[in-house]
């Protein structure tokens, strides 16, 4: 029985990929889910995007309107979809799934990593849908591989934690009504209060204090600075990925600890 | 000692103040097939939630294969093997990938994968099927895969939370030739609750009629008949330990989920 004596860490890493790939297996049986996906950063871009960058109201520096949102809408999209990615968990409770793969050795924080960083992936197919939008709207973006890739990376990252928020949150409220109420509520406030749609130096005192403590607005510092052709980082880009990895590190921990109750 | 694969003490579990399962002592041999029995809410599926680990217990201790299931959770859950009462395959995945998974989170060697898989397929007699979506498999289909996924690694335990509800009688058959088969080449304990008595007769080597948290009765099928004297039959007996708060037990989410798995699985 040497497979009882795998090192802990690989163990976990490995089983982390084991279950990524499950569910991004599911994804080959059902496309739709990919296309819905494309809709809504659709409308934000064509149209909250064009209104606003008629209007001239937004005042961003030497951006125009439309490519300082374009990374904002992408940073919205990854959080609209992962927010809502613990009602599949809820939806696997309700059947025995989740108890199933407690019941196996698997490490707990790899079964909720693993989910994570399939929803991560999945949001892939937004980062296409908004590069593809900026490019017929005339959004100068860098094209540099460089840039493109630490896109890709904190599309992955970013939809990764906030998949983890849900995840916690499904844990906490365990039915799919509580579920869709609490997620309604956090959606807007958490995408009011960062700098996706307009720039933190627009914003009263106390709504600037509480974006800095946003996950998101880091998330949209960072695309915005990786994606476009001209702009610098607000915050300086070590300072994003180290706000986002930890974030994710620390959301992955809590929700391993919380993850046993669904089975309860 | 060695023949005793489980063996439980004074295990408890309380949820507020009500106690689910109050201060359970049991033990089961090895091979043996052992049935929990017992009307709803009587605490059959809390006992099988501490035994697999996914419930802490309140008080007192459980050993499976002499793994603590306090302290030594992990090696609990490497020597057993759980099919719950609500459907626990992924039905958009296809009946071969939910055994993959498992392979791999079991830590199967890899080389031996595939030839289990095919094994555990062939022996629950879905081999013309392991290429087809779940979602897609007929009730007995579904419960056939669930008992291969939660034997791949070759537990030497079983536990199955009534494995037969919501299946038709030529499904449920079905199902029990295949645990028999199961234990006859593997040794594999059967570890399962039911609400079925004829089930209970005609399968278990012993019965523990469990009521209000408690057992109530333990012991074979012909020793818990003739504990009522001649001439009763095991629902006799059922009734006689179990059936003072009749109709007492189980909770609207016990109930609707109950029905849910028949549904989907019917």
């Amino acid at each position: 029985m040497t497979a009882i004596f795998i090192h802990p860490l690989t163990g976990f890493v490995g089983k982390t990929f084991v279950i990524t790939e499950f569910e991004l297996r599911k994804l080959r049986h059902d496309f739709t889910e990919l296309i819905t996906r494309a809709l809504q950063p659709a409308l934000w871009l064509l149209i909250f995007g064009e209104v606003f960058s008629r209007s001239g109201m937004m005042h961003t520096g030497n951006l125009p309107y439309l490519d300082f949102i374009a990374p904002g809408i992408l940073a919205q999209s990854v959080l609209f979809v992962a927010i809502f990615y613990g009602i599949n968990v809820i939806w696997e409770r309700d059947l025995g799934i989740v108890q199933k793969f407690l019941v196996s050795p698997t490490p707990r924080a790899a079964l909720v990593l693993g989910k994570g960083f399939s929803a991560g992936i999945r949001s892939l197919s937004q980062t296409v849908i908004v590069y593809s939008l900026s490019l017929l709207l005339g959004v100068k973006l860098n094209g540099s591989p460089l840039a493109l890739l630490n896109v890709l990376i904190i599309v992955v990252l970013a939809a990764t934690l906030f998949s983890t928020f849900s995840l916690i949150i499904a844990c906490i409220v365990k039915t799919r009504e509580r579920f869709m109420g609490v997620g309604q509520v956090l959606t807007m406030p958490l995408f009011f209060a960062s700098n996706a749609i307009y720039p933190t130096d627009i914003m009263p005192g106390w709504l600037k204090v509480i974006s800095h403590l946003n996950p998101l607005t880091y998330v949209v510092d960072a695309l915005r600075t990786f994606m476009l052709a001209d702009s610098t980082s607000t915050f300086g880009l070590d300072i994003d990925y180290a706000v986002i990895l930890l974030t994710t590190i620390l959301l992955v921990f809590i929700g391993a600890r919380l993850y046993p109750r669904l089975a309860t | 000692m060695s023949d005793i694969v489980l063996e439980i003490k004074n295990l408890t579990r309380r949820f507020g103040a009500f106690t689910a399962v109050d201060s359970l002592t049991l033990s089961v041999n090895a091979g043996e097939v052992f049935g929990l029995l017992g009307s709803n809410g009587a605490g059959k599926t809390t006992t099988i939630k501490m035994l697999t680990t996914l419930l802490p217990p309140s008080s007192g201790e459980a050993r499976v294969t002499g793994f603590s299931i306090t302290t030594q959770a992990v090696g609990v859950r490497r020597a057993i093997g759980y099919v719950p009462q609500a459907v626990s395959v992924d039905g958009s995945l296809t009946g071969y990938e939910n055994l993959l998974i498992f392979a791999k989170l079991y830590d199967l060697p890899h080389r031996e994968q595939q030839a289990r898989i095919r094994e555990a397929l062939e022996f629950m007699g879905l081999t013309a099927d392991g290429g087809r979506l779940v979602g897609e498999y007929s009730g007995g289909m579904v419960r056939r895969l669930e008992i291969a996924q939660a034997t791949l690694h070759r537990p030497k335990v079983l536990f199955l939370d009534e494995p037969t509800v919501g299946l038709d009688p030529i499904a449920r058959d079905a199902v029990w030739k295949h645990l028999i088969d199961l234990r006859a080449n593997y040794g594999t304990t059967l570890f399962f609750t039911t609400h079925y008595l004829e089930e209970a007769e005609c399968h278990c080597e012993r019965i523990a009629i469990m009521h209000l948290g408690k057992v109530a009765a333990l012991g074979t099928c012909k020793e818990l008949e003739a504990s009522l004297g001649s001439g009763h039959t095991l629902n006799n007996v059922f009734v006689h330990y179990a059936g003072t708060a009749l109709d007492s037990g189980g909770n609207f989410r016990d109930v609707s989920a109950e029905r849910a798995t028949a549904q989907r699985l019917g």
